[in-house]
């Protein structure tokens, strides 16, 4: 699926300082025999968010009118758990284009980096800055900065760079997925075809 | 420069490597069946584009499908829809489709072969992990996400890094009722089900080349379960002798050119792996697992390992015995069980069903076990009735169901119940995989015949020497 060219994103951001956020908690497994990518957004950290009677929880950030923006700031290690690409899409439907945390768990990060939504990873201490910045301040923007692959609180002018891959960079700047990817080089795929013994 | 047959295969479908980025490796088979479809074929009608290259994907309805009354309508909704739509989406995209009733419908990793689908030196992706199973043909064969599916229906390529390499050797004879499960489980128990994790494995040694080509299939099927992302076999003889005539597989002048490359795929005597391991074929018995993954097995007349015994996470190990109410240091012989489930693309070939009917062969069926024989085919199937398996197993009081995947992943409604016991010959004992709170112990088809007849855990080595005095 397509999705807008990253270059440099601008946004406040939401807090969820919380450790091992699993895919599970994302997006739990009872939403996965749909068949069609929609509405992912609306269950995104769906029993965190909602009480079984699907009354909004107050409590839970994505409920709270103060905080908004397309980037999400977790705890370490997000995105364990079951490799279901599913939490990545409910991550970008529900609007985020960017998640930060100190680490992320392998399958989840690829999973976004092939629909779109850039995984930064940070040092503990700067993830520390971050939520302490928004809880001061909830409309507190953060810079994040591909071509230059850097991260910056735009209050103080703290900055650190991360690391991506230059193929993923490289589709993430232009808004291409995989299958963008492969779909540009489809002459050389038909090329090779012909040549194959089987 | 030495290759491995794993290298070989792959250097040959790289359409391009990236730099400091995944291969792009082009994909010759493509299975796809209801459950990992559907978003992946919408996100081509989103793309407006069409399927490259149809002839290349074969579908088939299998995970949710009842293995009764398949001539009725699907009465769960949700499957219903599933099915409608690979329907639609085949028809829209001209691929082959074997729907439901359909005499080439099957479990996707048994249809693959039985059709020549599956051949030697291919590349064959599904969206199902147990896609490994078409490496028993000398292919590199691994499952996918939905992503890659639609990855394959719009440009017949994934991109992938290209992973580590492991051989496992097993050289001298098998002792009898040690079947290619008891292989497959054997490993599994020795590597855990992390020790492949990254790796590509090739089989390789006497037990291997003497395994027949459903042999060589339960065991690639079950590559997955120690992590590995598949597992594959040398093409021989017999495998060019399975595929023949078959009615996917090439022929004539196209036979010719498949051969002269067929006949290439092997590791090159000088050729290195990144890991290789070495087993006898005399320490394997007929195994059982006790546990909730699948490296949870022993050899069926030992007793269950104590905690202390165990690497790592004796916390973990603990949690797996009491879902299954199992003591350690506890006999597995002589536990009562409840189910009996024979099939699945693990162990649901012609090959399972003779050897389960060798045993109930002039027994009953215990009258505490309620068993599934789910056929992996049609095609099984009618060789079940053709054979006269089918009246053996109905003389010892068992019923054949229809095919599908059934039990083994519990999405339609052969479910086992909470708390109840299972000896199944599929590939996954997780919690609750056969149904929330069931219980599965994995085991060759003979282990399962036993349990079928006796109720309770018994060695198969017992029945068949009565048979034979
Ligand atoms: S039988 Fe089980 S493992 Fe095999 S294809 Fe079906 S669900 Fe997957």
């Amino acid at each position: 699926m397509a999705y807008d060219k990253f270059n440099i994103l601008t946004s406040s951001a939401v807090p969820l300082p919380i450790e091992n956020v699993d895919t599970d908690q994302i997006i739990p497994a009872r939403f996965l025999k749909a068949t069609e990518r929609k509405g992912f957004g609306d269950n995104l950290f769906r029993d965190w968010r909602y009480n079984s009677d699907n009354t909004p929880k107050e409590h839970f950030v994505l409920n709270n009118p103060i905080y908004s923006g397309k980037i999400l700031v977790g705890g370490k290690n997000f995105g364990s758990g079951s490799s279901r690409e599913h939490a990545a899409w409910a991550v970008y439907d529900y609007g985020f284009r960017c998640v930060v945390s100190s680490f992320f768990a392998d399958i989840f990060r690829n999973n976004c980096l092939n629909i779109g939504v850039l995984p930064v990873q940070v040092s503990p201490e700067f993830l520390d800055k971050i939520f302490k910045a928004i809880e001061g301040n909830p409309d507190t923007e953060l810079e994040v900065n591909l071509p230059e692959q850097t991260i910056t609180l735009l209050e103080t002018g703290e900055q650190e760079s991360f690391a991506i891959n230059e193929y993923k960079k490289g589709n993430l700047k232009n808004g291409f997925d995989d299958i963008d990817y492969l779909l540009n080089i489809k002459s050389n795929i038909e090329e090779f075809a012909q040549n194959t013994p089987l | 420069m030495s290759k491995t047959l794993f290298d070989k295969v792959w250097d040959s479908h790289v359409v391009q490597h990236i730099e400091n980025g995944p291969d792009v490796l082009f994909i010759d088979r493509h299975l796809v069946h209801e459950v990992t479809s559907p978003v992946a074929f919408l996100g081509l009608k989103n793309r407006g584009i069409k399927v490259l290259y149809p002839e290349r994907t074969f579908a088939t309805a299998d995970h949710n499908t009842p293995t009764i009354n398949q001539h009725l309508p699907v009465k769960d909704e949700l499957s219903a829809n599933q099915l409608k739509a690979l329907e639609e989406n085949s028809k829209a995209h001209n691929i082959p489709y074997w729907g439901l009733g359909h005499e080439k419908n099957g479990i996707v990793h048994v249809i693959g072969p039985e059709n020549g689908i599956t051949v030697p030196g291919a590349t064959i992706v599904c969206g199902d992990s147990h896609t490994s199973t078409h490496g028993a043909f000398g292919a590199i064969a691994f499952g996918i996400g939905t992503s890659e599916v639609e990855m394959v229906l719009s440009t017949q390529c994934i991109m992938q890094p290209k992973p580590k390499s492991m051989r496992i050797n097993i050289n001298g004879e098998l002792s009898p009722a040690v079947t290619p499960k008891d292989v497959a489980l054997f490993i599994i128990s020795k590597l855990t089900t992390s020790g492949a994790t990254g790796y590509f494995v090739e089989y390789s040694g006497e037990v291997f080349r003497n395994m027949s080509m459903e042999g060589r299939m339960t065991v690639c099927n079950l590559s997955i379960e120690m992590g590995a992302r598949g597992g594959m076999i040398a093409p021989d003889e017999k495998t060019f002798d399975y595929i023949k005539g078959r009615e996917f597989a090439p022929k004539g002048a196209a036979w010719d050119k498949a051969m002269t490359y067929w006949e290439t795929l092997y590791s090159d005597s000088d050729a290195t792996f990144d890991k290789e391991l070495t087993f006898d074929a005399s320490e394997i018995e007929p195994m059982i697992t006790y546990g909730t993954n699948p490296g949870m097995g022993m050899g069926i007349q030992n007793e269950i390992p104590m905690a202390e015994q165990v690497e790592g996470g004796s916390a973990t190990y603990r949690k797996s015995l009491a879902y299954m109410e199992f003591n350690e240091g506890e006999a597995m012989i002589g536990k009562p069980i409840d189910f009996v489930f024979l099939g699945s693309c693990t162990n649901g070939r012609i090959e399972d069903f003779r050897a389960f009917a060798s045993i109930v062969k002039g027994r009953k069926k215990a009258d505490n076990v309620t068993a599934w024989l789910v056929p992996g085919s049609h095609k099984v199937e009618e060789a079940i009735k053709r054979e006269g398996i089918l009246d053996i197993l109905n003389e010892a009081g068992f019923e054949l169901r229809e095919p599908g995947c059934s039990a083994c992943l519990a999405m339609n409604d052969d479910k086992i119940p909470a708390g109840k016991y299972a000896v199944s010959t599929s590939n996954r004992n997780f919690e609750g995989r056969q149904g929330p709170g069931a219980r599965t112990l994995l085991a060759s088809p003979l282990v399962a015949a036993a349990a079928a007849v006796t109720g309770k855990v018994t060695d198969p080595r017992e029945l068949l020497e009565l048979q034979e005095a």
